[in-house]
């Protein structure tokens, strides 16, 4: 960080709390400072418009904060001030999520750069609090850019990121913040936060494109249009999710400049020269990273990747991050009844086009559905089926209470 | 298949179009009522010009109502609903359908008489 002042003022000065994902957001969202926010309670994020509540109640921000009576309003706000040139922050969870969803890819096709702190909750029913992906993934495919934070550091920096790389010319696409709910929502963790002046300068102000609210240059969106232009509009859009990975590489190596934490769209974790690999997203990697450390304590190559962004989905990072390896695992946080699991589609996709230069088995496995916990010894199995070159074709339950053990419609013997 | 038509590359993001593109599009072929103004009953109230939905009320100096614009109006009858001295009643498109250019009842009557009468 460049200063002329041999010593950093006051304000100046990165300061560390003990603190929660939630807060972490809801302080990130202070330092913005955004234009506009609309939202709608909904367990765990609930505490993010609650503690940004407090902000404008106590006018630290300048944000006009809407309530609303449902989260379907809440996004649909979002949207209109978003397009008519405000900067704009929201947070939801689970049934919220999904209720917001008709709204979600309107927000994607407007290019509405909206910043959404998303506190990943599991979908009923039946009605449960905890954590899975089950509200994020089916999100997937709306247009909208998902970050998935291991940490509550994680959150924070990400927030600062995601405002810069939605708002970018060449992207303009709304991003979803995701961190585990209550794991890293609730859960109190030692985080550094920048100071104001520092997040003031890198999010800088919205230069918004064709903001409706420019009274002297007229513009609709949305208007109806035929099959004749439909096709061309949706490609036009799909360009801003194309051009993420090359503008967010720019943007994550200047926040790094300012604090020394680098985020890289997977995070590969003693990889390169691994035997067995296993993929994960959020706060669980912390398990396998651990369990991987334990193993190669016994000489068993293992590694972890987690995937951070996946929307857009890094496959050539992940190719060549797996490409050669003697077996690999995904740990999906939701399920796809009937099909894939999520993340184990994308990573089996990825790798499909480097089959030629040698077939890296995957296997697919679903844990921690509604918030049950991973635990190392249930990681430890999964590497162990690996090495033991159990390879079931269907997915696979861990910590499932199972008579027939675990396995479903594989070739493996289902004991996980 | 593009044929003069716009490339995704050529296109505005967003879903975005250009402002005051409704001026060129005849939302009056989509009336089935007609209003008439009776102009002899006009007070210049402007009710009908405050509520109509399309901006279709026609003014001069001093906001006296001068006409109806056939090219927008969508036939709502908002404008004959708050008239205080009745003075526009509403009549069925179907009345219209042998005038040649409609030159009664507004300045640009479009085409719907034409298109009635084409069915």
């Amino acid at each position: 960080m460049a200063s002329s002042n041999a010593v950093l003022s006051e304000n100046k000065r990165p300061r560390g709390e003990m603190t929660s994902g939630n807060m972490a957001f809801a302080e990130a969202m202070r330092q913005i400072n955004p234009d506009v926010v609309a939202a709608y309670p909904i367990t765990p994020s609930t505490e993010i418009p609650m503690k940004f509540a407090e902000f404008v109640a106590d006018g630290l921000v300048d944000t006009e904060y809407i309530t609303v009576e449902s989260e379907h309003s809440a996004i649909t706000a979002c949207v209109g001030a978003s397009v008519s040139g405000a900067r704009v922050m929201t947070a939801s969870s689970a049934n919220g999520v999904g209720l917001m969803h008709e709204i979600f890819p309107i927000a994607a096709a407007f290019r509405a750069p909206i910043v959404f702190g998303l506190v990943n909750r599991t979908l009923g029913a039946p009605i449960n609090i905890n954590c899975d992906h089950s509200d994020s993934m089916p999100e997937r495919d709306s247009g909208w850019i998902q970050i998935y934070c291991e940490d509550a550091q994680e959150v924070y920096d990400s927030a600062l990121l995601a405002i810069r790389l939605a708002e970018h010319r060449d992207v303009l696409t709304p991003v979803f913040v995701c961190q585990d709910g209550f794991i890293t929502s609730h859960c109190y963790e030692a985080v550094e936060f920048l100071s104001d002046e520092d997040v003031r300068e890198f999010v800088g102000t919205r230069e918004a494109r064709y903001p409706l609210l420019d009274v002297d240059n007229p513009v609709s969106y949305g208007s109806f249009v035929t099959s004749e232009y439909y096709f061309e509009i949706k490609r036009n859009q799909i360009e801003g999710m194309n051009n993420v990975m090359r503008v967010y590489g720019d943007i994550s190596n200047e926040l790094a400049s300012l604090t020394g934490r680098e985020y890289q769209p997977l995070d590969c974790y003693r990889t390169d020269d691994a035997d067995y690999v296993i993929v994960i997203m959020s706060s669980a990697a912390g398990v396998v990273k651990d369990v991987a450390d334990e193993l190669r304590a016994g000489g068993v190559k293992a590694g972890c990747v987690r995937v951070r962004m996946f929307r857009p989905f890094p496959a050539k990072e992940i190719s060549s991050a797996l490409s050669g390896k003697k077996g690999v695992a995904v740990l999906d946080r939701s399920a796809s009844p009937g099909g894939v699991s999520p993340l184990a589609a994308e990573v089996r996709s990825a790798l499909y086009m480097s089959c030629r230069y040698g077939f890296v088995p995957v296997s697919e496995f679903i844990y921690g559905l509604g918030g049950r916990d991973l635990f190392p010894s249930d990681v430890e199995r999964v590497f162990k089926g690996l090495m033991a070159e159990d390879y079931s074709s269907g997915a696979s339950y861990i910590g499932l209470r199972d008579k027939n053990g675990g396995a479903e419609g594989g070739d493996g013997d289902g004991s996980r | 298949m593009s044929g003069g038509a716009p490339c995704w590359q050529d296109i505005l993001p967003g879903t975005v179009t250009l402002g005051e593109s409704s001026r060129v599009v005849e939302t009056g072929l989509w009336r089935s009522l007609r209003p008439i103004l009776d102009v002899e009953k006009c007070v210049s109230c402007l009710k009908c010009w405050v509520q109509c939905p399309d901006m279709s009320i026609q003014t001069g100096e001093g906001g006296a109502v001068q006409g109806i614009d056939m090219f927008f109006c969508k036939g709502c009858g908002i404008c004959a609903a708050v008239c205080p001295t009745g003075a526009i009643s509403i009549r069925p498109e179907s009345d219209f359908q042998d005038e040649a250019d409609a030159s009664s009842g507004g300045a640009s009557p479009g085409k719907v008489g034409e298109l009635v009468g084409q069915l």
